[in-house]
């Protein structure tokens, strides 16, 4: 592991918050979408797409590229906004989310949006899915202690699977869990973005998940937790995850829900709702004074 | 009696045939390979095999991890569970997200009848049918089978395909070569036509032979293809002959029969009778008595045929 730098964790930082800014213009234009959970997912998005993974925009089905699945499909105006200005389709096509004849549907659609690598939406499915693209990514190599122990280092492509706490209430995740840990799959890495709020209420009262290290844990998986908006502490567990081979890893990423609009966070309401033009206003101007904190 | 010949084994020996000119085939189980024979391709090839334990759901999305990712996957389980309990991952992975996933869907049917209604599945094509880019095959006997798996695997989609428990008569041999969306004409007549799927194809060869001693002459159609149905070899027939009979191991909802009468309702209406399992559920019994039980004997078959021909002005 190496520290990653000042210069770094301050850009990527900033382009989080940006990217809000953006996810706010998308979902205000359309007055329909999902900000609290694209805001709790901001940063590891960002961290994934501008720093982490290997990707080529130019060639989105490179064959050795890290792919990321993501889960929590409800969100998609970030990856949206992060696949576009990573450069995987022109950032002005961004205001069409949502949008009839748009390439951005209501929620993530593999054959559409370049980049995106399944549809998700009906929650759940990524880390399943997820183990199929690990065991493909080992298949995919020669190394032959990789067939029985893939790691990150002894993989075609890594795989992240970005997933909600949420999406932990359904049955079919703990069955891609048990897999993934039964074919000790080190090139799989989970993030649970965390950030305790589900459509309806705290996930404490819709459906309680803690104490979900030791869930993961007992499960064979290698888990690490962390404060999911802080950037290097992103940073540093994704790296940290590249070292843990012949096992799973899950980062369980404590977030809050609509971080970075004050009377947004951590309230359920804003799970799906668009803002009002003074709501607009307000987060616009909050937002905004985010990203001055990230200048020099 | 024809001679009845092992389908399980038949799918086994064809899925390891495949495996050999493939390397990119690879199979997936939940838990039941020694039950539906795949346990044939896990022995050969170890490596390329993964059971992901009693779980359908993660079954079918491990193998879209798979499809996605240049893999061409064949996930095995019973047919009553992918097409009940898996199929929201069939629908928004396969049939939505592009993944070309393989589902051999054993124990089709009634064919598992000692097993009793929980694991027959008679409604699998009503539902399957009804997605979008599925692609729906249900062999009639090994033959059919073992000459349509090289397909299901290049078939540029997802495939649905149907595979009885059971030692079944085989009405072809292996010079029969079937086409995925492509029917055939395994008898000529003029009076009516049966159209069938399956097991149900010897039965209806049986019911031509009976209704031939009754002095009508019926065409019969190996409709081995559901979906993408072959439109033309149904209204050829319905021109021809005037009157069809619909016979399938499945309710009379939805299935081949729907797929039939819904075509020729806004084409070429002529008189249409389904056979098959009545909107009810089965019991537990032997494989023969619970078909005979449940609208899929012969004789069904030819009352169905009598009261099509008469039913035609």
């Amino acid at each position: 592991m190496h520290a990653h730098s000042d210069d770094l964790v301050r850009d990527l930082s900033r382009k989080a918050q940006e990217f809000r800014i953006q996810v706010l213009k998308m979902v205000y234009n359309a007055q329909t979408g999902h900000l609290g959970g694209a805001y709790s997912v901001a940063e590891i998005l960002t961290a994934l797409y501008f720093h982490h993974m290997k990707v080529d925009p130019a060639n989105p089905g490179w064959e050795e590229r890290d792919r990321l699945l993501f889960s929590k499909g409800h969100a998609c105006a970030m990856l949206y906004t992060a696949l576009a200005h990573r450069g995987f389709f022109p950032p002005e096509e961004l205001m069409t989310f949502r949008q009839f004849n748009s390439r951005l549907q209501g929620h993530p659609d593999p054959i559409k949006t370049p980049g995106v690598e399944i549809a998700a939406g009906p929650l759940g499915h990524g880390v399943a899915i997820g183990v199929g693209a690990a065991l493909a990514m080992r298949q995919k190599i020669q190394k032959p202690s990789a067939q029985s122990s893939p790691s990150p280092r002894a993989s075609a492509g890594n795989v992240y699977v970005v997933l909600g706490d949420g999406e932990l209430n359904a049955g079919v995740v703990w069955e891609g869990v048990m897999s993934a840990a039964k074919y000790r799959l080190g090139n799989l890495t989970a993030i649970v973005d965390y950030n305790g709020i589900q459509q309806t209420s705290a996930s404490m009262d819709s459906m309680p998940t803690e104490p979900i290290a030791d869930k993961w844990k007992a499960f064979g998986w290698h888990v690490i937790e962390i404060h999911g908006h802080n950037m290097r502490q992103v940073l540093d567990a994704l790296d940290h995850a590249d070292e843990v081979h012949a096992k799973p890893t899950v980062i369980i990423a404590r977030t809050t829900k609509g971080k970075g609009v004050s009377f947004m966070e951590y309230d359920h309401r804003w799970h799906g709702q668009p803002p009002t033009k003074e709501q607009y206003e307000t987060a616009l101007s909050e937002l905004e004074k985010g990203v001055e904190q990230w200048r020099n | 009696m024809a001679q009845l010949v092992p389908m399980r084994k038949a799918f086994g020996e064809a899925l390891v045939a495949l495996g050999e000119k493939n390397e990119k085939v690879v199979a997936l189980s939940a838990d039941v390979f020694n039950s539906d024979h795949s346990y044939m391709f896990a022995e050969r090839f170890p490596d390329r095999f993964f059971n992901v334990g009693i779980a359908e759901q993660a079954l079918v999305d491990v193998a879209v991890g798979f499809a996605l990712n240049g893999y061409i996957p064949f996930a095995n389980t019973f047919a009553a569970f992918f097409a009940t309990r898996a199929v929201e991952m069939v629908r928004s992975h396969a049939c939505y997200g592009g993944a070309r996933i393989k589902m051999m869907a054993a124990y089709a049917g009634l064919s598992d009848s000692f097993d009793g209604p929980t694991h027959n599945s008679i409604t699998d094509l009503a539902i399957m049918r009804s997605l979008p880019n599925m692609t729906i095959v249900v062999p009639s006997d090994p033959n059919t089978l073992t000459e349509m798996l090289t397909q299901i695997a290049e078939w540029d989609g997802p495939v649905y395909c149907r595979l009885n428990r059971n030692d079944v008569p085989a009405p072809f041999d292996s010079s029969y070569k079937p086409q995925i969306g492509k029917a055939f004409t395994a008898r000529d007549g003029g009076d009516v036509s049966i159209i069938a799927c399956g097991l149900m194809v010897s039965r209806a060869l049986e019911a031509a032979e009976e209704l031939q001693k009754q002095g009508v002459s019926a065409r019969v159609i190996d409709m081995h293809t559901i979906k993408p149905l072959d439109n033309e070899a149904v209204l050829d027939a319905a021109r021809a002959t005037g009157a069809i009979v619909t016979a399938e191991e499945h309710s009379v909802i939805g299935g081949l029969g729907g797929a039939v009468a819904e075509l020729l309702s806004d084409q070429a209406p002529v008189p249409v009778k389904r056979t098959g399992v009545q909107d009810r559920f089965a019991e537990t019994g032997p494989y023969d008595k619970v078909l005979d039980a449940y609208g899929c004997a012969v004789k069904d078959i030819v009352d169905a045929a009598q009261a099509a021909v008469k039913a035609k002005k």
